[in-house]
């Protein structure tokens, strides 16, 4: 399989992701949940976010709609100039085999799988991917590479997915929550790992969050609420992630 | 993909157990075929071989007796290729230690040894010398029986003359293949013989010098039998001809095809049930683990797998359970196969066995077993890979239960909390109970149809020995004699009672059918031989008219008060029309029945027998066979005892074999049904019953939720599966039927009872694997896990 897929039409080479009055309904019976109600939203190469918002505020489902995991009800989504909500059931598979990295809220191994085989099931169909015992090691788990996922802790688990995540080389990093599960110390360790693709790789990196103490790592913080972007704040003063703590 | 194989044989190793029960079903599915058809194919191979190798015949004819030069005008019928005369003759034995009436064909060899058509397979010893009159060929199955060598001696009345004769050797002919008495039963090794004499001396023993009594030929291959037939008959009409047949009703051949059809039928039905049960398995057990596994396909999504990968892993552990189910099916198949060829080869004698495994078979059954398979899997596997992989990572929506119709009926205060608990499940899923239960049905239909012949033979023979034959010992004699004969048999000491009957052969025609049998003329009030109607309520015979076989009357489209043509091929030979008087049943060959007094009226004969039947003092058995085989007129004698015991000696080993397979294969089903349902409800429900532990239930209580919901389906299973096991058993009597025997769709209570027991033994068992497992249910884990 070969890149193609994602033609690059760069009218703003920094623009990677641009939604345009994005919603997303959900109908269930006779009830209607309107999840994302008209998202305009850009962002650029490189750029490290933060999405903060109330639970049930629509911020994983704008993070899958943008992962290609989900598609939206009603808008535009595109991915470096691609409409991604035009694109079809293979253009999106190859878009997220070469393009995304995805951190799940709930972690998502394969629990039959041992840690560097949950990353090879990523690295094998990956095109410049990193060694999957590498990739363990970035997260610190150069040690526990044959364990099984019923082995690991709850942190320990998330750090393997990001190691999934992050051993492909992708260029947008889509995190829903990586830090959810873990205490402070824990998540500085996995923090450090994704602040360090964004900042080695340009990685551009989108990060779920309920901890407004993380927010400090970002470039940009967006709020949601109620489907809705309800504020956007620019980071002056970017920490890395040492010096957070919550 | 190094990655998800990993996940694929830990996947496997996880459900090893449910697995294990599925390549079970489908290796029972494979060897039943494989069996069954590698058996026929094997059969069917050696007899071709054998027949074309040695020359089997064509057409056959048996006449009273013709000059030599017939033959010629015979071999000028167009499409007659080669001819051969032959003389035959039946004859009495005497065999020391053995104190029972033997009986023997006897055929003629030309003095050259090896005769034209029918060509012997001499297995030990070496051909008759013409020149002397005492030597004979025996049978292979005789000489087996009696342990007779090349040099043995036996005696035997040889056209009413006592002769010894000398065994030369020990001879298999195609023509022989089943030695079978003319309206026996079964084959009889013991009592009767096939025994082959140089035709020179042959001849001058009957006084047939230039002259034959029976015919063979092959045909020219693009001849056709029934003109050549035609022709034949018509050119023996005047020499006593009983009628041309061809292979196809030749006695050996004839019974030979049956047996294939039989086996091509069984290979139809069981292998089906298995590939149905394993379909219906997978389908279950995929579908359950797709759904457990359904995140995981979501995160192998969003990670860029497509459908196709994701669809092939899951295709790809279905592979690997049909195969190891078809290589072990295969591989008990080859080796029962050699089993089964063993015991055919008692009963059908060849000189040699060809084994042979076709590719194809091979071929077949796999291709069967894997695409039954994919469609039992397929569907579950592309729904999960079609959905969206963020609504796939959600866990599925809770069940939606109802109140169950009990209930809305004001039933459900008698109802406990746990037994409501089961009666919910059950309701909920409706399509599953059903399959669950058709599944065990299944078992218990196997079980049946399994051990239906056998219930069908015992049947049978009750019907054929003590309802309608009811004679210690039949005399048949060698010519039709006067009625006085029967006060001679009564004089002998130990004959208790005689009663004469009249054996006409004869061509039956309506309309444009016709049938080649025999009329028996019985005595009114007969005590020793009752006709039977079709509900087997002894009637008896009327004075005037002919009962017929009721399958005859079937065949010949005749019914009661229809005229019958009935055509005698004896005597003169006169052609008659006799009104049919109604139907008989009877479950061994067809003929027809009239009053004894009727037949010899209408064969204007005066008081002519052709034998009788006696009752007889079991103290002076052997003295009444000694005086009998001393007696010239007598042809032979049958001891119905004897006949019975032989009949279930020859039927036994081949009737436990396959009651043995039944059972194994019966309770293989039940138990990767019952099995397989039991682990997935435990899967599905682990959390529920440990919850309900927690809350204070204790573990028989959730034992009794979990299992009683089992023991209702597999209760509930058993009444279904008799009547699909019937319905076998019905398919399986009518595609058998025919002229020869007709099977009764007769199932005994015990093997409704065997069926029973077998699957709820096999149930038990999955039962208590699984309460195990319940009993030792991780309630932290269980709870702690998220679902
Ligand atoms: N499959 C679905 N069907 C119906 N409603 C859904 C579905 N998925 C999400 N929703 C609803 O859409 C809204 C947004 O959900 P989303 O998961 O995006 O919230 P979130 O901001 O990620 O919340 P949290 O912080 O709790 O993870 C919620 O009200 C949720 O109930
Ligand atoms: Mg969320």
């Amino acid at each position: 399989m070969s890149e193609a897929g994602i033609v690059k039409e760069k009218d703003d080479p920094a623009v990677v992701f641009r939604t345009r009055g994005l919603t997303k309904v959900y109908e269930m019976g006779s009830v209607t949940v309107h999840a994302l109600r008209g998202i305009d939203l850009e962002l650029s190469s490189g750029e490290l976010v933060v999405l903060l918002g109330p639970s049930g505020s629509g911020k994983s489902t704008l993070l899958n709609i943008l992962g290609g995991l989900d598609t939206a009800t009603g808008g535009e989504v595109s991915y470096l100039g691609k409409d991604l909500t035009k694109a079809t059931e293979r253009e999106l598979t190859e878009y997220r085999r070469y393009h995304v990295g995805f951190v799940f809220q709930f972690y998502n191994l394969i629990p039959s799988l041992t840690a560097v085989e949950n990353v090879s099931v990523v690295t094998e169909i990956a095109v410049k991917p990193m060694n999957p015992a590498d990739a363990l090691a970035v997260v610190g788990l150069a040690d526990r590479l044959d364990h099984f996922p019923s082995q690991l802790s709850g942190g320990e688990q998330q750090r393997v997915a990001i190691a999934r995540a992050i051993s492909k080389n992708p260029s947008v990093l889509l995190c829903d929550e990586p830090t959810g599960a873990l205490d402070s110390e824990t998540g500085i360790v996995v923090l450090e790992a994704l602040e360090r693709v964004n900042r080695e790789l340009g990685t551009t990196t989108v990060i779920i969050t309920h901890n407004v103490d993380i927010a400090g790592m970002a470039d940009r913080i967006i709020h949601l609420s109620n489907g809705l972007i309800s504020e956007v704040t620019k980071n002056t003063a970017k920490r890395s992630p040492q010096e957070l703590h919550w | 993909m190094k990655a998800l194989d990993h996940k694929l044989w830990r996947d496997l190793w996880g459900m090893k157990g449910q697995a294990l029960a599925i390549c079970l079903v489908i290796a029972s599915g494979v060897c039943t075929y494989v069996l069954l058809i590698s058996t026929m194919h094997s059969l069917n191979l050696t007899r071709d071989s054998f027949y074309s190798e040695y020359g089997f015949a064509d057409v056959f004819a048996s006449l009273k007796r013709a000059p030599e030069g017939l033959r010629q005008r015979i071999s000028e019928i167009p499409g007659v290729n080669q001819v051969e005369t032959r003389v035959m003759a039946n004859v009495k034995l005497d065999i020391r230690d053995f104190p029972e009436p033997v009986t023997a064909r006897l055929v003629s060899v030309p003095d050259s040894g090896s005769p034209l058509l029918n060509r012997l397979f001499i297995r030990r010893g070496r051909q008759v010398d013409p020149s002397k009159d005492n030597e004979v060929l025996v049978s292979e199955a005789f000489a087996d029986a009696h342990r007779l060598i090349p040099g043995d001696r036996f005696g035997a009345v040889i056209n009413g003359k006592w002769k010894t004769l000398v065994v030369a050797g020990v001879a298999l002919s195609p023509e022989f293949v089943l030695q079978s008495r003319p309206g026996a039963l079964s084959p009889d090794y013991k009592r009767y013989a096939i025994l082959w004499m140089a035709r020179t001396p042959f001849a001058t023993a009957y006084d047939m010098k230039g002259a034959f009594n029976d015919v063979t030929m092959t045909l020219s291959p693009n001849a056709l039998t029934g003109d050549v037939i035609a022709r034949l008959d018509e050119l023996l009409d005047n020499y006593g001809g009983l009628g041309a047949y061809s292979r196809k009703d030749q006695m050996s051949n004839r019974f030979l095809s049956e047996e294939f059809k039989q086996l091509q039928r069984s290979a139809q039905i069981f292998p089906t049930i298995f590939i149905a049960v394993a379909g219906f398995l997978l389908n279950v057990v995929i579908s359950r683990t797709v759904s457990t596994q359904r995140d995981q396909i979501a995160a192998l999504k969003a990670f860029g797998y497509d459908n196709m990968s994701i669809g092939i892993h899951y295709v790809k552990l279905v592979f690997v359970i049909v195969l190891i189910g078809i290589a072990l099916g295969l591989g008990a198949g080859i080796w029962l196969g050699r089993g089964l060829g063993r015991i055919y080869m008692e009963f059908y004698r060849f000189p040699y066995l060809l084994n042979v495994l076709k590719p194809s078979v091979v071929i077949s059954a796999s291709l069967i077993s894997i695409l039954s398979a994919l469609a039992g899997t397929l569907y579950s596997v592309r729904r999960a890979a079609l959905l969206p992989p963020a609504e796939a990572m959600r866990p599925e929506p809770p069940a939606q239960y109802r109140r169950i119709m009990l209930e809305y009926l004001g039933l459900g205060r008698i109802l406990s909390q746990p037994t409501r608990i089961i009666f919910r499940n059950i309701e909920r899923r409706p399509v599953k109970t059903a399959l669950t239960v058709f599944g065990i049905a299944l078992a218990s239909a196997v079980m049946i149809s399994g051990r239906f012949s056998s219930d069908a033979i015992d049947f049978m023979v009750d019907v054929q020995f003590r309802l309608h034959h009811r004679e210690d010992m039949t005399v048949t004699f060698t010519e039709p004699a006067s009625g006085k004969a029967v006060h001679e048999l009564q004089s002998i000491p130990g004959i208790e009672y005689a009663e004469p009957f009249r054996s006409v052969p004869a061509q039956l025609r309506f309309g444009h059918r016709t049938y080649r049998t025999s009329i028996e003329g019985v005595r009114p009030a007969s005590r020793l031989y009752q006709l039977l109607d079709l509900r087997l309520k002894v009637v008896d015979i009327p004075p005037s008219g002919i009962l017929l076989t009721d399958y005859l009357g079937q065949m010949l489209g005749i019914k009661e008060g229809d005229m019958l043509t009935v055509e005698v091929l004896e005597g003169s030979r006169p052609v008659l029309q006799v009104p049919v008087a109604g139907l008989a049943k009877q479950y061994i060959g067809l003929m027809g029945f009239m009053d004894i007094s009727a037949l010899n009226r209408l064969m204007k004969e005066g008081s002519a027998i052709s034998g009788a039947y006696l009752a007889t003092d079991a103290r002076y058995q052997q003295q009444i066979y000694r005086k009998l085989v001393e007696t010239p007129r007598v042809a032979g004698v049958v001891v119905r005892k004897e006949e019975i015991k032989n009949f279930y000696a020859t039927q036994a080993e081949a009737l436990l074999f396959f009651t043995f397979i039944a059972t194994i294969l019966g309770g293989i089903i039940a138990f990767g049904v019952v099995y397989n349902s039991a682990r997935i409800s435990l899967a599905e429900r682990s959390r529920e019953l440990a919850s309900l532990r927690v809350l204070g239930y204790t573990r028989g209580e959730i034992s009794y939720i979990f299992l009683g919901e089992l023991a209702l389906l597999t209760l509930v299973s058993i009444l279904p599966g008799f009547f699909i096991g019937k319905g076998i058993c019905v398919y399986v009597a009518r595609a058998l039927e025919s002229d020869l025997f007709r099977i009764p769709v007769v199932i005994e209570p015990k093997t409704y009872a065997l069926a029973a027991a077998v699957v709820i033994v096999s149930a038990c068992l999955s039962g208590l694997i699984v309460r195990h497992r319940l009993d030792h249910l991780d309630l932290v884990a269980v709870l702690k896990t998220k679902e």
